[in-house]
């Protein structure tokens, strides 16, 4: 098959599970709510509207090449990080560190991913980045909760920045025999992470027994959880054929991402609940914040780009 | 010239949207078209603006932010902004001989059908303390309206987006909360009123807090 039969295939299987997935909503509502208003019901269609919207935007911005994507994650990370840094306490000494992640940090990152500069891009927030931020703090004279807010601002920068950016970071790789298809890679992380998620969801709402973590997160049980990553996993095995990997090294890839992604969406909810919020925003209607949809990739994307680029370029 | 004022408006209040995420929250009334006095908590040059982006554009139309003289009537872009775009009520804050009284300029544009945005705090809250104590001015202008109902308006963040000083703005999410009417009632004294509208803003603060 050419790799315009793969991206026809792949993108009729997406349409077809979102039309099936809007279907079995729509009957759902019809059937068990009889139109009157049902929380569990109304919520999951509101989130297959905004996987619609989601899926629309993710393949504009694939069809429209590198520039496309780079522009997308960046303006996710950049809603992220305002998210995080809406929930996370600041004074007034960490205005210009702030204001530089928000407009140097986060541009230039995504620069550097655009310009395919692997050696400065995988250590700029790292290493420049938490160097520089904490002698804006220092010099700002307000030394109250310095180490606290130091600290703060870094992993907001890691997460909704550093870590994301490994998203479209993956179109920079070359891998032999793969010329061209790198956005089938990009694909492959976002449908078995976020799947994971979803089946995770459904798996808890149908099996759902024993709480798996519940002063983190009261609705994930160990049915849950179990079910979502076998299923994710033999999802992305069936998903080979998109990839530079076998069926084997597929399924083990997909084990990996799912098992961070769900650890990932832990460590996001223990910032939540330390924050006494449950959940980061209300921008996607149903889902909560953008924080809220992307932890489990903030987590997956950096490992998974580190995996394929060492055992799959030269 | 007024549609070019309205441009401006509307630029504004668009700006300050995708800039603060600008979430109104109508918790304790409706945004009916009901002449009121909406009294918040004063954190930044920023904050009618906010309150004015989260009004309908139906309401914004007749809905006048009361402001600082000294501040806003020096140098022609704010005297513009303020006069042509946000059609504010000017007042001295350090009253001087001959100043027209603020008291009755804020009443004019009652009596003219107009609602107001007023900030008892009378100047920006640069302190860790959520409120600073009310001035008078609420209470005159309560005393002698008092058929209007006063609503509390708790604005959150917006202080950590411009505090008093900088000038590069953060884009952190904002929210703008509508408490509950309330109304001065015949014969209250001064400092029980103030104790009460002030309480009513420190208790819709807290209702919106994060646990």
């Amino acid at each position: 098959m050419t790799i315009h039969d793969h991206a026809l295939w792949l993108s009729a299987a997406i349409f077809g599970v979102l039309v099936l997935a809007s279907i079995a909503g729509t009957v759902l509502k019809a059937s068990v709510a009889r139109g009157e208003p049902h929380a569990a019901i109304d919520n999951m269609n509101q989130r297959i509207r905004a996987w619609w919207v989601m899926a629309a935007l993710l393949g504009a911005a694939l069809w429209s090449g590198k520039t496309g994507v780079v522009v997308l994650f960046a303006l996710v990370s950049f809603v992220a990080l305002r998210e995080y840094a809406t929930l996370t306490p600041s004074r007034r000494g960490d205005h210009w560190a702030l204001a530089v992640c928000f407009f140097v940090v986060l541009p230039f990152q995504y620069f550097l991913i655009w310009m395919d500069w692997y050696g400065l891009y995988s250590i700029f927030i790292p290493v420049y980045a938490f160097l520089m931020l904490p002698i804006l703090a220092a010099v700002s004279g307000d030394i109250r909760n310095y180490m606290q807010r130091t600290a703060t601002i870094q992993w907001g920068l890691m997460v909704s920045v550093f870590c994301i950016s490994h998203v479209p970071a993956l179109l920079t790789l070359n891998i032999p025999d793969y010329e061209g298809r790198n956005a089938f890679l990009l694909v492959f992380l976002i449908i078995v992470v976020q799947a994971s998620d979803v089946l995770q969801y459904i798996w808890g709402k149908l099996a759902g027994r024993r709480k798996i973590a519940p002063g983190l997160s009261p609705s994930k049980t160990v049915e849950g959880f179990i079910g979502g990553v076998v299923s994710a996993t033999a999802l992305g095995a069936s998903l080979w054929w998109i990839t530079p990997f076998t069926i084997a090294q597929a399924a083990v890839i997909s084990l990996a991402i799912t098992l961070l992604g769900f650890l990932g969406g832990l460590v996001m909810s223990a910032i939540k609940r330390d924050r006494g919020v449950k959940d980061w925003g209300a921008l996607i209607e149903g889902h909560g914040g953008m924080l809220d949809r992307i932890d489990s990739i903030c987590f997956s994307a950096p490992v998974f780009f580190h995996v394929v680029r060492y055992w799959w370029t030269p | 010239m007024n549609l070019f004022a309205d441009f401006i408006a509307g630029a504004l209040t668009g700006f300050t949207r995708l800039l603060t995420g600008a979430q109104a929250r109508w918790t304790g009334c409706a945004p009916q078209a009901v002449q009121r006095i909406y009294y918040a908590n004063h954190t930044s040059h920023a904050d009618f603006i906010l309150i004015w982006a989260s009004l309908p554009a139906s309401l914004r139309h007749h809905t006048r932010p009361v402001a600082g003289a000294d501040y806003w009537d020096t140098g022609w872009l704010r005297r513009y902004l303020i006069h042509q775009v946000l059609h504010g009520v000017l007042v001295e804050r350090t009253p001087r001989p001959h100043a027209p009284n603020p008291i009755a300029a804020m009443t004019d544009a009652l009596d003219r059908g107009d609602s107001l945005i007023v900030f008892p705090e009378g100047t920006r809250n640069t302190t860790h303390q959520p409120l600073l104590p009310f001035k008078s001015g609420l209470y005159h202008l309560a005393s002698r309206r008092p058929q209007i109902e006063l609503i509390p308006v708790w604005i959150e963040n917006l202080g950590r987006v411009l505090p008093k000083g900088e000038i590069v703005p953060l884009p952190l999410l904002c929210a703008v909360n509508f408490g509950a009417p309330l109304k001065y009632t015949t014969s209250e004294e001064k400092a029980a009123f103030i104790a009460r509208t002030r309480g009513a803003l420190l208790a819709l603060a807290e209702s919106v807090q994060p646990k």
